[in-house]
């Protein structure tokens, strides 16, 4: 039985899960196991004058107490921001000093200062609250746009007024002049909420050094294990590559939290050689709430220009991002080249021109989370839309209608070349599929039981797979952003494939496996997937920006190609036939048109034995292959939310939603709408939930379960899907990934319904029942009635 | 430090521990039963929902030192050998899981539901499921599949002799 593309396969890894065997990086208890804790900056801002860890040291169990200082001493590396962005006067961007601990301030509550190292993990967190930091309180700035005002907190001596970067994109002369000659301008301010991952697992790691190797191993909640380990040698100076073991093992989810590497992994290891001892650190859920890149947090002045007929004819943007007290490792690309060349959304726009406003403040680093600049993106295009609908009396598909590219591949006014899409056709789907035509009478019959409903759309695009390297270089990144695969086909005939990709619940345990099930007829049961692990798997850049499908999977497919030639010939060689006549099918290799065959297991048992081969061809069966697209692929979609809304407590409940999407080639179908449920999830969570919230001060007030608002079961109704597929032409599977989609387009859905149904667009996410009360009470005021 | 003896997944266990040891600790790191998992501090996630005397409790919540006497099954316990039981099976035909984090409390946590309503005889709706679901987070799945799981599993159970995991 062979699960080959589009195969609804069901899970390989899924055995090991349901019955608590997956092995996280929490489960591992090494040899010589002693436990982290950090001393953590308890403001938002503090020069730190001393540390006394001498009460600590004096605790039971206690080993070691380390500061910034001696990391610095010792030549560790400060954290880098892994995109340089210039400024639109030409210069570099300016970004403050991140050292893995504080060496003279602390820049945001949770900001680690010194690391303890004790037996157990209950004496290192005991000795951790021992550990006296005799600290002076500085001012302190949390909220983007107050970072940019006179006089406000300067959070690094080095960035003055606070700005990283005044990023410019398009023509402003273009956009400004086309603005002045539209009929309808539509203008609103947005605010993109700051939302914090929550990845199930939290961070955790331990390090281990052996001192007669000099040799290190990692063990960490990673989405790219070859990228911390470079950045962990080349920047950090912990430990060069072949010295320095990168393992990620079972991770509990990332959604981009874990692609970074953050200062306790950095500590950890090289506390483990100061201490001689294995050191184990795992977070808790406040203190990741502290310490996880957060993501979004924009504020936004938008102005979009129509013509007579509803057709866009300028689009003006200016964005503030607040990146929080340091630069992260995608911090600096998320609201520049991930969120600017989205900027014409679905439509065919003239002119567009925008700025966007880097800004530190004294909070957590924000990066890039699920969609990273893409929903932020999208919820503002998307808000725009259906705005401009409702100010010039048109129906919101129309307007999309009148305004959808139709021709591909479509030059953008914004950098990118969007590949392939059919707007129409899943925009009817999703209409359909949402029986848009029985709204009317749906709305009546809430309205008699006291119920406000509102239907909202979003029509989005994305672009995943970064690429081409080279190009992406030429625009400030610091690595490329190809792909990797070895495969591997064992004497028996059985395959291991090896991949850098990650997998932290997206199952290319049986995805992968199906690429191989496709091609040469083996059950998906006798391919294995190895990931994760730099030792094993040659290199590879990770698992985030929907990219394992497009880039990853892309790469398998290149190394199979080899593989498959190889196969043939040798197949040929013994059949006596040309490689040319040769077919693979059903676990067979076939002279086409006769009965002359060889099983898939004999060929590759004839490639290991050598006995007879073709002349000159090297035994063995075993091919690696990069992969480095030529675009980004481009996923699309429509998405429809239908809520409703008591008007008398504002509570707000989401009873219907369709997802139409076009993700080119799928795989695994199963897998697809798994990633919508949970990227849709998501996107209602920020929507209507999720909220960071940090008071004045800086002290984080969303810091648990209790505070953060995460969606339940309860808040979320079952979706509705469907699909419309246009094969991207940018890679051999025409895939275009579909992890970040539902995270990325559904905001926007949820609020138009939400302002559709309280009749006012004067609301703001997360849509607490609280706000939209007191939007509908505002919106029915004599005062907002004059 | 107290002595403390469970059955934990039909076996007799004795341990000496520190009387502020969880029930999650006692699990994890005296039994290395790691399929429990800690995913949050605050006793909100689920994700070390594990049987105590028949009852689903979560086990950051639970002193070891409390529960001396007392049976507990994990979701290392919830197979019959090699057969997975209904819950198990249907997370994975429903495609119920992706990172398998918040797991072992979502499974454990849809047999106690199932058991409790299969006793009072009360239909286990869509409503319903997520309603009794409000106690566990998952971040990776949007509930969709793990409530089309959870009813799946409720009708195979039904044919099922009560707690037969048990």
């Amino acid at each position: 039985m062979t699960d080959g593309i589009g195969a609804r396969a069901k899970r390989k890894e899924d055995r090991r899960f349901t019955t608590g065997k997956g092995k996280y990086t929490d489960d591992i208890r090494v040899e010589n196991q002693a436990y982290a804790a950090f001393v953590r900056c308890p403001v938002a801002h503090a020069r730190i004058n001393g540390i006394d860890a001498s009460a600590a040291l004096a605790m039971e169990g206690v080993i070691a107490v380390h500061t910034g200082p001696e990391l610095k001493a010792d030549g560790i590396g400060d954290l880098i921001a892994g995109w340089a962005i210039t400024s639109k006067d030409g210069s570099p961007m300016k970004t403050g000093v991140w050292s893995p601990l504080v060496t003279e301030y602390g820049r945001y509550v949770g900001d680690a200062i010194a690391i303890v190292v004790a037996e157990t993990q209950a004496q290192a967190r005991a000795a951790a609250e021992a550990v006296e930091v005799d600290f002076e309180e500085l001012p302190a700035v949390v909220v983007a746009d107050k970072a940019l005002e006179e006089g406000a907190a300067q959070v690094h001596e080095n960035v003055p007024g606070n700005l990283i970067y005044t990023w410019e994109l398009g023509d402003e002369a273009r956009t400004d002049a086309a603005m002045a000659n539209a009929s309808h301008v539509t203008e609103l301010d947005i605010v993109n909420n700051r939302l914090s991952p929550n990845a199930m697992e939290p961070r955790s790691a331990v390090a281990v050094y052996d001192e007669a190797e000099d040799h290190y191993t990692l063990y960490t909640t990673s989405q790219n294990p070859h990228v911390a380990r470079l950045v962990l040698s080349a920047f950090y100076n912990v430990a060069p590559e072949h010295k320095l073991r990168v393992i990620a093992p079972d991770v509990g989810g990332g959604f981009g939290s874990k692609i970074y590497i953050y200062p306790e992994e950095i500590a950890c290891l090289w506390a483990s050689m100061k201490t001689g001892r294995s050191v184990k650190w795992t977070s808790e859920r406040g203190e990741a709430f502290l310490t996880d890149a957060h993501g979004r947090d924009h504020v936004t002045k938008a102005k979009m220009g129509f013509d007579n007929e509803g057709r866009i004819v300028a689009f003006h943007v200016d964005t503030i991002a607040n990146l929080g007290a340091y630069a992260s490792l995608f911090a600096t690309v998320t609201p520049t080249y991930l969120y600017g060349t989205l900027w014409s959304g679905q439509y065919d726009i003239p002119a567009i021109y925008g700025t966007v406003r880097a800004v530190h403040t004294n909070t957590v680093p924000v990066d890039a989370y699920r969609g990273a600049g893409r929903p932020e993106a999208t919820y503002m295009i998307e808000r725009m839309m259906e705005v401009a609908a409702r100010e010039m009396r048109m129906d919101p598909a129309e307007l999309r209608r009148r305004n959808f590219i139709r021709e591909f591949p479509y030059q953008t006014q914004v950098i990118l070349a969007y590949d392939s899409g059919d707007f129409d056709a899943i925009l009817d789907k999703a209409q359909k599929a949402a029986d848009v035509a029985g709204f009317p009478e749906r709305r009546a019959e809430a309205e008699a039981r006291g119920k406000l409903r509102g239907l909202g759309y979003s029509t989005f695009i994305e672009a995943c797979g970064l690429a081409p390297s080279a190009a992406v270089g030429s625009l400030g990144a610091g690595v490329g952003l190809w792909e990797s695969a070895e495969v591997r086909v064992n004497p028996v005939g059985t395959v291991e494939i090896l991949t850098g990709a990650h997998s932290h619940g997206q199952g290319h345990e049986t995805t992968f496996a199906q690429l191989v099930s496709d091609r040469f007829g083996v059950p998906i049961d006798n391919v294995q997937i190895v990931h994760g692990d730099t030792d094993k798997v040659q290199f590879g850049m990770g698992t985030y920006g929907s990219r394992s499908g497009p880039v990853g999977m892309s790469a398998v497919m290149k190394a199979l190609d080899k593989v498959e030639a190889k196969a043939k010939k040798i197949a040929a060689h013994t059949l006596e036939a040309s490689e040319d006549d040769l077919v693979i099918e059903n676990g067979e290799v076939k002279v086409a048109g006769t009965d002359r065959k060889m099983g898939w297991h004999e060929v590759a048992l004839a490639a290991y034995t050598a006995h007879n081969l073709p002349e000159g061809l090297e035994p063995g069966l075993k091919e690696g292959a990069f992969f480095d697209p030529v675009n980004f692929s481009f996923p699309s979609g429509a998405l429809i939310c239908e809520v409703e809304v008591d008007p008398e407590t504002g509570v707000t409940e989401v009873v219907q939603f369709t997802a139409a999407d076009d993700f080119g080639t799928i795989i695994n179908p199963m897998i697809v709408e798994g990633q919508v449920h949970g990227g849709v999830t998501q996107g209602i969570g920020q929507a209507l939930l999720e909220r960071v919230v940090y008071d004045e001060d800086g002290q984080l007030v969303t810091g648990s379960y209790m505070d953060y608002c995460m969606p339940r079961a309860d808040d979320v109704p079952s979706y509705v899907l469907d699909h419309h597929s246009t094969p991207s032409p940018n890679n051999p599977l025409g895939l275009k990934g579909c992890g970040e989609a539902g995270a990325i387009g559904a905001p926007p859905a949820v609020i138009n319904a939400i302002t559709d149904a309280i009749g006012t667009d004067d609301l703001q996410m997360p849509a607490t029942p609280m706000a939209v009360w007191q939007a509908l009470a505002w919106a029915r005021s004599p005062v907002a009635a004059e | 430090m107290t002595k403390v003896t469970m059955t934990v997944n039909g076996k007799a266990q004795t341990r000496d521990v520190p009387d502020t040891t969880l029930l999650s600790d006692f699990l994890r790191e005296e039994l290395r039963l790691t399929g429990t998992h800690v995913g949050c501090d605050t006793s909100q996630c689920g994700a070390c929902v594990v049987h105590v005397d028949g009852r689903a409790v979560k086990a950051c919540t639970a002193l070891a030192v409390a529960l001396d006497g007392a049976e507990v099954t994990t979701i290392e316990g919830v197979a019959q050998g090699k057969e997975l039981h209904p819950m198990q099976v249907a997370f994975n035909d429903h495609h119920g899981l992706q990172c398998g984090f918040c797991t072992p409390g979502m499974i454990m946590t849809g047999i106690d539901m199932v058991e409790r309503y299969k006793a009072s005889g009360l239909p286990l709706t869509e409503e319903a499921i997520r309603h009794e679901l409000e106690g566990n987070i998952c971040r990776c799945t949007g509930y969709h599949n793990i409530v089309r799981a959870i009813e799946d599993a409720a009708q195979k159970m039904q044919a099922a002799p009560a707690a037969a995991a048990e």
